[in-house]
């Protein structure tokens, strides 16, 4: 009898190129390359540098998502939103995939959208893959049964000379989440409570698995936002086990096999699941039953308290009164009646169709509160077209929101898309340190739900009376 | 990549906790496409009067000694080089991110992960002259006390010989051929 394993394990000894030693990492074969204009073109230097070309241009998955403008493109003045910087990442991109023979999602492609949302939309992230990309949130394509961590770019010109990467193999995690999701608490909510519960370094030097009935029961793009934040909990990958709902979402994608190949595949990915009895080398577990919507109070994702609870008291810590001094929140309060003055849905995390749905069915025949700009940014073109056939954009203009392009917009900042100085931002984002989305902005992270009650309110406010 | 051996150095000290790569290097200075010149926007948006790290007694300290889980966050291989551009070559804390540790090692920048006990030492002496001893793995105290840190071995034999680790990877190259042609399945 074979010894009981976990998915990750599976996932991993399947790539093993080279073996790990106590002198040398494994060499770990990488089965899809994700990348973007921001992590790449140093990259690319380095292959001119060296005049090595991209050994497998067919495993490699490019588009352009983070310095990209969410107005409209369709000339190179356009670009001038952006920054002269910013336009010239994008022009370099569009030189380096065409020097190298990459498939390029640019402004001209209908599949074009943030990295971790077209991975999934297009089928190319499958279980028992291994995927990178020079992005933290590739963590995200771990909801597919795929081992996928973000890397540097030093590692993204490895990938792109050799389809290989050199670690060290990490340690297992077990999050356990059993019971069911209340009314009005998502995914977002429940990836929030456990980096709370864990801590910004729980995950330090693991990979995660998330298991358990509320895991079971979630949709592919719920699996894709706890994923998602893998990372805010240190931990480089999540992963959850393939099953039916995972083959439903990609069956007819078009970068997912076909016909018998699909059948076959499916097989296979089935028997990636972790054996009964495997081991992890930690575990935690959480109730779902007991969450409320969650969000956070301070400027790192860890930070978080239930809608209607109070900030944690003063332990004396300076970074933690660094932190509530920054976001101008103090101690011993609940954050709900604070002001609100930029609601931003949208990012890898709760940017899909069913994001899009959830924030729509709370302002359906509302109003934005008078001085709250809201922003929407679809993942993808993909999903706007889909979002714009079922008219959620207009429910959202009716509103008073602004609705965009697909990008990576208001999460990170760096696209001429930003929260002034001061500013108190509601965000389905995954990341709420000092400046992320602009210099001085304050960040509050939430659930599309959560975030379109602001929005309605003008105030910080348990979501549920808007359902 | 130039050889890390030894760094002798007067410390710098940045004691929050939690310090993110969004902190060590915002993301608006990201839209370049060269890894030159990002020193001058390392902590940019820290700088105050108080910033420990651009005080005249700062200039020279090549050894930053940061709180707990230094480097977290994104990916961002610009965080590591905004550092050694600014004049920083180690980082001791007593935990450090995992894909900036990475990140930090592929530039010949040092993470050094000391216990509870030393960091609070260090934290507490700001300013002591320290010396790093790659290859032995220890941090040497100015009272002449050594602590050893761990540090992967093949990752400090890269940092003490100065080993690209690109050209090992490709030295594999008939490994990951003889791989691809015996994998019981091609990802498509």
């Amino acid at each position: 009898m074979t010894a009981a394993k976990t998915l990750f394990q599976k996932v991993w000894e399947q790539h093993v190129v080279v073996p790990e030693s106590d002198d040398t990492p494994a060499v770990l074969y990488i089965d899809l390359h994700l990348i973007h204009e921001v992590t790449t073109p140093q990259a690319f230097t380095l292959l001119r540098q060296q005049g090595l070309p991209v050994r497998r241009p067919d495993l490699t998955l490019a588009t352009m998502d983070h310095s990209t403008p969410t107005t409209p493109v369709s000339s190179f003045k356009d670009l001038a939103v952006v920054g002269e910087g910013a336009a010239q990442q994008i022009t370099q991109m569009e030189k380096n995939c065409a020097d190298f023979g990459i498939d390029l999602h640019g402004f001209d492609s209908e599949h074009r959208g943030i990295v971790h949302v077209i991975g999934p939309e297009l089928g190319a992230t499958q279980p028992g893959k291994t995927i990178v990309c020079g992005d933290s949130h590739t963590s995200t394509h771990g909801a597919f049964g795929a081992l996928a961590f973000g890397i540097g770019t030093t590692e993204v010109g490895h990938v792109l000379a050799t389809q290989c990467l050199l670690q060290r193999k990490p340690t297992t995690l077990e999050v356990r989440v059993d019971g069911q999701l209340p009314a009005g608490v998502t995914a977002k909510d429940l990836i929030l409570a456990i980096v709370g519960k864990i801590g910004v370094d729980g995950g330090t030097g693991c990979v995660i698995e998330y298991r358990g009935d509320a895991i079971s029961a979630m949709s592919m793009d719920a699996r894709m936002t706890v994923c998602n934040m893998s990372i805010e909990g240190g931990a480089r990958a999540g992963m959850i086990g393939p099953d039916d709902t995972t083959f439903a979402y990609l069956e007819g994608r078009p970068a997912a096999p076909q016909g018998a190949d699909f059948e076959a595949a499916a097989a296979r990915w089935r028997a990636l699941a972790t054996d009964d009895g495997a081991r992890f080398d930690q575990s935690v577990s959480i109730a779902a039953d007991g969450l409320q919507p969650m969000i956070t109070f301070g400027t790192n994702p860890g930070m978080v308290v239930g809608i209607n609870d109070p900030v944690p008291a003063d332990t004396g810590d300076t970074s933690f009164r660094k932190a509530l001094d920054y976001m101008q929140v103090a101690a011993g309060k609940p954050l709900t009646d604070t002001p609100v003055d930029v609601v931003f849905v949208g990012s890898c995390t709760n940017s899909r169709l069913s994001d899009l749905t959830q924030a729509a069915n709370v302002v359906r025949g509302r109003k934005v509160a008078d001085g709250v700009r809201m922003l929407v940014v679809p993942g993808s073109q993909a999903i706007k077209k889909a979002a714009e056939a079922q008219g959620l954009d207009q429910v959202f203009i009716a509103a008073g929101a602004e609705w965009r392009e697909s990008g990576c917009s208001m999460c990170i900042g760096m696209n001429g898309d930003t929260v002034a100085s001061g500013q108190l931002s509601v965000s389905t984002s995954n990341r709420n340190f000092e400046g992320r989305q602009g210099i001085g902005a304050r960040t509050v992270l939430a659930s599309p739900i959560t975030a379109a009650a602001a929005a309605i309110n003008g105030r910080i406010a348990d979501p549920r009376p808007y359902l | 990549m130039n050889p890390v051996k030894t760094i002798v150095s007067r410390s710098v000290i940045l004691a929050t906790k939690d310090v993110d790569t969004d902190q060590i290097i915002p993301a608006r200075f990201l839209t370049t496409t060269s890894r030159e010149g990002l020193g001058e926007h390392a902590f940019a948006d820290l700088r105050d009067d108080d910033f420990p790290l651009t005080q005249p007694g700062a200039a020279g300290c090549e050894i930053l000694v940061a709180g707990n889980n230094f480097g977290c966050g994104s990916s961002r291989e610009h965080a590591p080089w905004a550092l050694l551009d600014f004049g920083i070559r180690a980082v001791i804390s007593t935990e450090i991110a995992d894909i900036f540790r990475s990140n930090a090692l592929k530039n010949g920048l040092v993470p050094v992960v000391v216990d509870a006990r030393t960091h609070e030492y260090l934290l507490a002496n700001p300013g002591i002259e320290l010396t790093i001893d790659v290859a032995a793995a220890t941090v040497t105290l100015p009272d002449g006390k050594t602590v050893e840190f761990a540090i992967d071995r093949f990752a400090r034999y890269c940092l003490v010989e100065g080993i690209d680790q690109l050209g090992y990877l490709r030295n594999q190259l008939d490994h990951i051929e003889q791989f691809e042609r015996d994998r019981p399945w091609t990802p498509g």
